[in-house]
């Protein structure tokens, strides 16, 4: 059973993105109406808004959070073509006791030609690097050498991807064996061809980064992608939002010792969806990567869970407002009593009531 | 429409987000959802933590010992989980304002415990024929019991306990067969009677007599009494067969529940995982609780206790070495998402040999850390596992809110413990620059008793040696702070940047009376001087300073040369005379 609350946003237009630090007690929404919201969670879990200010000329498409181990960091993309980096400064004790806080700006990128689309922190252990693509395809990285002053940031790397860029995702992994990797997808809405996503891959030898894959069979536009955590496995996991939710399996192919080139990959699909019915628009892996959400045009999230075998299903779907998905009992799908006359309807293993049954069905099923 | 996971399960809706780029009206609301775990409830928050204390000590029973003499103990720490579950009931039932809360928990309570102890009869217990019908008669009186407290008396009357009391318990003093042969006869006995109409008389004594017989039917129409369809399964099994083998009892169980359920089509889930006990089939039981149950908790715990009893086959799965783990870990992830409950679930962590170690990673380091105790609560329960990246970040995030917030001694005792050379660099400049500003140190007693931590980074270390001449000099030990002063620039652990300030320092030294530089000392302190406005001078001209600025630096060099002078003709007098 799920529980929601609602806040009261008041952006004066559509929302475009809303971003969670790191540990879930700070969040920024930014919106068409050009400025970036920051919310804080306080101790009896109500969210408060600690500050708003207009960030940039043109819809803010995304916001993001740089780890913690940098300070108190976002940055924002835009329709303006720049992307901009925000630091929050400590205000005077008075602003405290009123719970505000302020933002200044610290830096403003402005090298894209188009509408940056995507703004993404690299995984803390290559530094304080941040990435941005834009319409025209372009995947811009900035490193900031020195962590205390991020008016210093410097263009390390360019890339081409030829095709409109919607979204970036880093692979969190920081294991050795693993090169930094991220992927790109494209909302270029020519179906014609395929590779819709692409992977790069950092080159020790030549220094740069090169493209490693592309996902010929995504075909449709690209809206939201993302690489799941890690978690000491050996091949990577993507999940891709388009006109349905994809996930497939990245298995890095052994090199040989010559080598040089880029990691050779084997792409398994591994679960398509299209319960949603409509274009997918963003979707987003848990901590653990053992669950993965999405949320599509026909305004409902849902919740996937995969078993041993790779197999996965849906847990769990919510209406726009936080309501479950109900039968046509329109019960308040209560924990009902296991010992009482309540029917339960198959509904409810749906509804997230018993998270991941299917999952044990499945599993216990297979043997 | 567009959300966002948190850390902690919980997703943050965006409304009426449309990406085709037509622009609304003004967007009112965000959803946050929650899962509602029953980790918020505070009454069973007591199970999870007292179930805690019980799983531990049942992960630590040793290895070696045969099952077979282990039988006893995982029986009792059953008891034991079963107890907790009670005493939650308990609480509920004095304790609860919300009747809605208070009945619905109580049920599941109720069902969790009526499962669980049927489960230790049949698969930890392992009751064998004889006496399986006696635990089976105790179980379902115990239920029976919390259930309708009326009802009992009214059963009392014809409870079987009488009938069972009267016969001498099997494997107590007689063997099973020498039990079967005594039932029998007296079955016999009473089957007579009923025949020769000796109880024709009297109408309640034919019933009773019926019962006694385990007559389907005359049972069946006290359905009201019996209330469900596996206390009519015991009642059947002692009138009829009493000797009952556990591998017979699913042949009955299915019959008896047919009977009993006549009229409704639909079996409840409790029904199934009652009847997947009585057919041994342990997998399907836990697969039947997973899907009824909303919490993890029950599952994962008897697994867990099933697992130990070596009861559960080894099903390898991705998530983990086996069902035992899998499960155990969802159970602990969702506890990670609780303030304070997180603690346990560390714990459960540790006993999942395969994946355990990097889901405790991944969630310990999204912990908020609030408060600096809470920090080192985390940063204790990752020492201890030298999970170092995870210390090392947890450190450094504390140090950078330290000094966000000017509070350079905390920043720097969190940089020192994260082992972070670079940021100790960077607050030990700080604190420099603090100095030359204000002429004092902050937090003196941290940069005092920095110990070998002090070796963490150069600057470091000439803070705390730069320290240390101060309070030489202030316990007027001149000759000793004179020679540490000296050494932090012939030792060039102090920065070039600071050396006209250390030089200054030495002026009141060079004017005491008593001359304390030696001459070999003041020649390194001129030579000092003179490197230092050799290296000013060529970068003075590239450099433009205000005038005043020049001017200041200028006669500070001269007022040094002089004293320097004075002090090194002072020296050699001194040194070259003798004592007469």
């Amino acid at each position: 059973m799920f529980v929601a609350r609602s806040i009261a946003a008041d952006h004066k237009d559509l929302i475009h993105d809303v971003s969670y630090d790191f540990h879930g007690r700070r969040m920024a929404t930014c919106s068409s109406d050009q400025s970036v919201k920051v919310w804080d969670k306080s101790e009896n879990g109500e969210w408060h808004c600690t500050a708003s200010w207009k960030t940039h000329s043109g819809s803010v498409w995304r916001v993001t959070w740089a780890h913690p181990e940098f300070g108190q960091v976002l940055a924002s993309c835009s329709f303006d073509r720049t992307a901009a980096v925000w630091e929050e400064i400590v205000g005077e004790s008075n602003d405290k006791q009123r719970g505000l806080s302020h933002w200044i700006k610290r830096t403003t990128l402005v090298d894209s030609r188009t509408s940056v689309t995507d703004v993404k922190f690299a995984p803390k252990h290559m530094g304080l690097m941040l990435t941005t693509c834009s319409a025209d395809g372009v995947v811009r990285i900035y490193e900031a050498p020195d962590v205390m002053n991020l008016s210093q940031w410097s263009l390390q790397h360019e890339i081409s991807c030829k095709l409109s860029c919607s979204c970036i995702s880093w692979n969190p992994s920081s294991s050795r064996a693993h090169p930094p990797m991220f992927a790109v997808g494209s909302d270029d809405s020519n179906v014609t061809y395929g590779g819709k996503v692409q992977i790069y891959e950092y080159n020790e030898n030549t220094r740069k980064y090169g493209k490693a894959e592309t996902l010929m069979t995504v075909t449709d536009a690209v809206h939201d992608i993302a690489f799941a955590p890690n978690l000491g496995r050996s091949f990577h996991v993507l999940a891709i939002a388009t006109k349905d939710v994809r996930i497939f399996k990245l298995v890095p192919m052994r090199k040989e010792s010559t080598s040089t080139g880029p990691t050779k990959f084997e792409v398994q699909i591994v679960a398509q969806f299209d319960n949603h019915n409509s274009q997918v628009w963003r979707v987003s892996w848990n901590i653990t990567s053992t669950l993965l959400a999405s949320s599509g045009d026909d305004g409902c999230v849902r919740l996937w869970k995969a078993n041993y075998m790779d197999n996965w299903k849906c847990t769990g779907i919510l209406k726009g407002d936080g309501s479950p998905l109900t039968g046509s009992s329109g019960q308040p799908s209560a924990m009902s009593t296991v010992l009482g006359s309540s029917v339960q309807s198959s509904q409810n293993a749906l509804n997230g009531m018993s998270a991941g049954s299917c999952l044990l069905t499945s599993v216990l099923d297979s043997h | 429409m567009g959300f966002a996971w948190g850390p902690g399960d919980i997703l943050v809706y965006e409304t009426l987000y449309k990406a085709s780029g037509a622009s609304g009206s003004g967007c009112s609301f965000i959803h946050e959802i929650r899962k509602d775990e029953d980790i918020y409830s505070p009454i069973l928050r007591k199970l999870f933590n007292e179930s805690h204390h019980i799983f531990v000590g049942l992960q630590t029973i040793r290895e070696e010992l045969p099952s077979k003499s282990k039988k006893p103990q995982f029986v009792s720490i059953s008891k034991n989980y079963r107890s907790v579950i009670r005493a939650c009931m308990e609480e509920l039932h004095f304790g609860s304002f919300f009747k809605f809360l208070f009945y619905s928990l109580v049920s599941i309570l109720l069902a969790i415990e009526l499962i669980w102890n049927l489960c230790e009869v049949l698969f930890i217990d392992a009751a064998p024929a004889g006496s399986l019908l006696l635990h089976l008669l105790d179980w379902v009186r115990l239920h029976k019991a919390d259930v309708d407290e009326r009802a009992r008396e009214v059963l009392q009357s014809e409870s079987p306990a009488e009938h069972h009391d009267y016969w001498d318990v099997p494997g107590g003093t007689q063997t099973l067969t020498e039990f079967d042969v005594k039932w029998r006869h007296w079955h016999e006995e009473v089957d007579r009677c009923m025949q020769d109409n000796s109880f024709a008389s009297n109408r309640h004594l034919e019933v009773i007599c019926k019962i006694l017989l385990g007559d389907e039917d005359t049972l069946l129409d006290h359905k009201e009494l019996l209330g469900t369809w596996y206390h009519f399964l015991v009642t059947r099994l002692l009138f009829c067969h009493p000797t009952v083998k556990p591998t017979e009892l699913h042949y009955y169980a299915q019959s008896c529940m047919t009977m009993f359920l006549d009229s409704r089509s639909v079996s409840e889930p409790l029904d199934n995982i009652l009847l997947a006990a009585f057919e041994f089939d342990i997998h399907q039981v836990i697969k039947e609780c997973s899907i009824a149950l909303n919490n993890w908790w029950f599952v994962a715990h008897l697994t867990d206790l099933l697992d130990h009893c070596k009861l559960l086959q080894s099903h390898n799965l991705h998530f983990g070495s086996n069902l035992r783990e899998f499960l155990l870990l969802e159970y602990a992830s969702g506890l990670f998402t609780h303030h304070s409950l997180w603690q346990l679930a560390v714990d459960y962590f540790d006993h999942c040999p395969e994946f355990g170690r990097v889901y405790l990673e991944l969630q310990i380091e999204r912990v908020p850390l609030e408060t600096e105790r809470k920090a080192l609560k985390v940063l204790r329960i990752c020492e201890q596992r030298q999970m170092s990246e995870q210390v090392r970040s947890i450190c450094k995030i504390m140090a950078m809110r330290a000094l966000r917030n000017n509070r350079l001694g905390s920043a720097l005792s969190w940089s020192i413990r994260a082992k972070d050379a670079a940021f100790a660099t960077l607050i030990s400049e700080r604190f420099l620059q603090d100095y030359c500003a204000k002429g004092t140190f902050s937090d003196l007693d941290l940069i005092d008793n920095l110990g070998p931590a002090m070796l963490l980074s150069d600057r470091l270390t000439f803070l705390g040696k730069y320290r240390e001449f101060h309070k030489l000099y202030g316990e007027k030990r001149f000759r000793e702070a004179a020679k540490l002063l000296l050494s932090l620039m012939t030792a060039k652990i102090a920065p070039q940047s600071f050396w006209m300030t250390l030089l200054t320092d030495a002026l009141p030294l060079l004017e005491q009376k008593e001359v304390i530089f030696t001459a070999d000392q003041t020649y390194e302190l001129m030579f000092c001087l003179e490197e230092l406005t050799s290296s000013l001078n060529i970068t003075a001209s590239s450099t433009d300073r205000p005038m005043q600025e020049e001017d200041v630096e200028v006669t500070k060099v001269e007022l040094l040369r002089l004293a320097l002078a004075r002090n090194l003709a002072q020296a050699i007098v001194k040194e070259g005379t003798v004592e007469t």
